[in-house]
């Protein structure tokens, strides 16, 4: 049995050096790794180049390496609950990329299927698709305009599953899967941390997310604080 | 005249019987809440989710368990959890019948603006620009003039874009547009003590009466 497995998150990203690019998983705070996170603060790298679709808030999530000036380039596709990531922005300290969610997902996942680009129709006419190649395909029984954009390589995959096992097998839940499959499957290696490590055949094979074939290291995780952004209730009836 | 929750109502009579249907942050969220009981609809969240059911009572709300929006939510029986790429990957191929998002500009030819004025905050397109391109059937639903009181509904936008012929209807305050293939936008109803000149008034762009 192939295994995995270490111990901790600062064990995990010990090949991790300033100046790479990482993928990190999550929407908005929902399934974010954040014990790699917090890791990568401890570590204080620099100048990273960090894949997300957000950047956090404040004083969580990616918002805590904002904070310590420890990210050098953002691509995301909104960001727009995080007060000094936009300062950095505005004042040029923080270089920004902004992509179209699905075409930042589908870059992810062609990564993982091993194309090197995609075309997708998101962005055509717009700014986005300054400088990009577009060619004209019929498809769906019309001729549109498609973008070429490139696969994502990135040096780390930095992900968050619910529960794994010692061979790097992922399951999610809920909507917390979001961006962490894809990821996953796109990092050169890619870091897995759980709620629930589990041993080699645990996990029924019919309903593994993410084969560990994509995954490289796997830990669990710990005190995860699974913070809410937007608390909202019905009232009770 | 309508307020924010008569435009929500009166887009959701546009929700047809097993149609799956993508909602915007803001007016279109509202829609949910007037979609007739009498029809089955699933609803999408673009975060991995289809089947979106209502907000969880205090106390039982998961952190797991997102839209869009970030806001806590519930499923409903049916649901299912996919991955962010699959969730595009259904609106690309054209799975989602009908999308309604939120708009600062549209312009009679169909172009939408909504994410972007330049010079202030800019927070990003999120999924807007893949759900506009992709999209059969974009309706719109936003005041008809904006703040500093000028037309949103333009010959032209001025505002960066989001997609380019798109949109096919608007639902704003003063009533329900249609925007035609060959351009303009095409008076489908009046809200109730609208008047014609109102509308006239209040759109810069071509108005086919």
């Amino acid at each position: 049995m192939i295994n995995k497995s270490v111990s901790n998150a600062l064990e995990a990203i010990r090949e991790v050096k300033s100046g790479m690019t990482i993928a990190v998983g999550g929407f908005g705070l929902c399934g974010i790794p954040e014990n790699l996170i917090a890791a990568l603060m401890a570590k204080d790298l620099k100048e990273l180049t960090c894949i997300s679709n957000n950047a956090g808030v404040d004083d969580f999530g990616l918002g805590l390496l904002l904070q310590r000036r420890q990210i050098k380039k953002m691509i995301a596709s909104y960001v727009g609950e995080n007060a000094e990531f936009e300062r950095q922005m505005l004042s040029g300290e923080l270089e920004v990329e902004l992509v179209p969610q699905g075409t930042l997902a589908t870059r992810l996942m062609a990564g993982g299927y091993g194309l090197p680009v995609v075309y997708t129709p998101a962005g055509v006419g717009t700014e986005v698709a300054e400088g990009k190649e577009v060619r004209t395909f019929k498809f769906h029984g019309v001729e549109k305009e498609y973008l070429m954009e490139y696969a994502f390589e990135p040096d780390f995959a930095l992900v968050k599953a619910w529960k794994g096992d010692r061979t790097g097998n992922l399951i999610y839940r809920g909507t917390a899967q979001n961006f962490n499959h894809a990821m996953a499957m796109c990092g050169k290696i890619t870091i897995a941390e759980v709620e629930e490590l589990v041993e080699p055949g645990v996990l029924d094979p019919n309903f593994i997310h993410t084969p560990g074939v994509y995954v490289h290291r796997i830990f669990q995780g710990e005190n995860y604080e699974k913070r809410i952004e937007q608390r909202t209730f019905r009232p009770k009836e | 005249m309508l307020d924010k929750y008569g435009i929500a109502k009166r887009i959701a009579k546009e929700i047809q019987d097993g149609y799956y249907v993508n909602l915007g942050i803001g007016i279109p969220t509202l829609v949910a809440n007037y979609i007739s009981e009498d029809i089955n609809v699933m609803l999408q969240s673009e975060n991995g989710l289809l089947g979106m059911g209502p907000f969880p009572y205090e106390g039982e709300e998961d952190a797991d368990y997102i839209n869009a929006g970030k806001q806590t939510i519930t499923t409903l029986p049916g649901s299912v959890f996919f991955d962010s790429a699959m969730s595009f990957g259904m609106i690309r191929s054209r799975k989602i019948d009908l999308t309604i998002l939120g708009a600062m500009e549209v312009s009679e030819q169909g172009d939408i603006a909504n994410w972007k004025i330049p010079g202030k905050m800019v927070k990003g397109m999120g999924g807007a620009m893949d759900l506009v391109a992709s999209a059969q059937n974009i309706i719109v639903a936003m005041q008809h003039v904006n703040k500093a009181g000028e037309s949103k509904l333009l010959s032209a936008c001025t505002l960066p874009l989001t997609g380019i012929r798109c949109v096919k209807k608007i639902v704003t305050e003063l009533g329900v547009f249609d925007v035609l293939p060959q351009g303009g936008f095409k008076i489908v109803e009046l809200h109730e003590g609208v008047t014609l000149d109102q509308v006239r008034y209040s759109t810069q762009g071509k108005l086919v009466e």
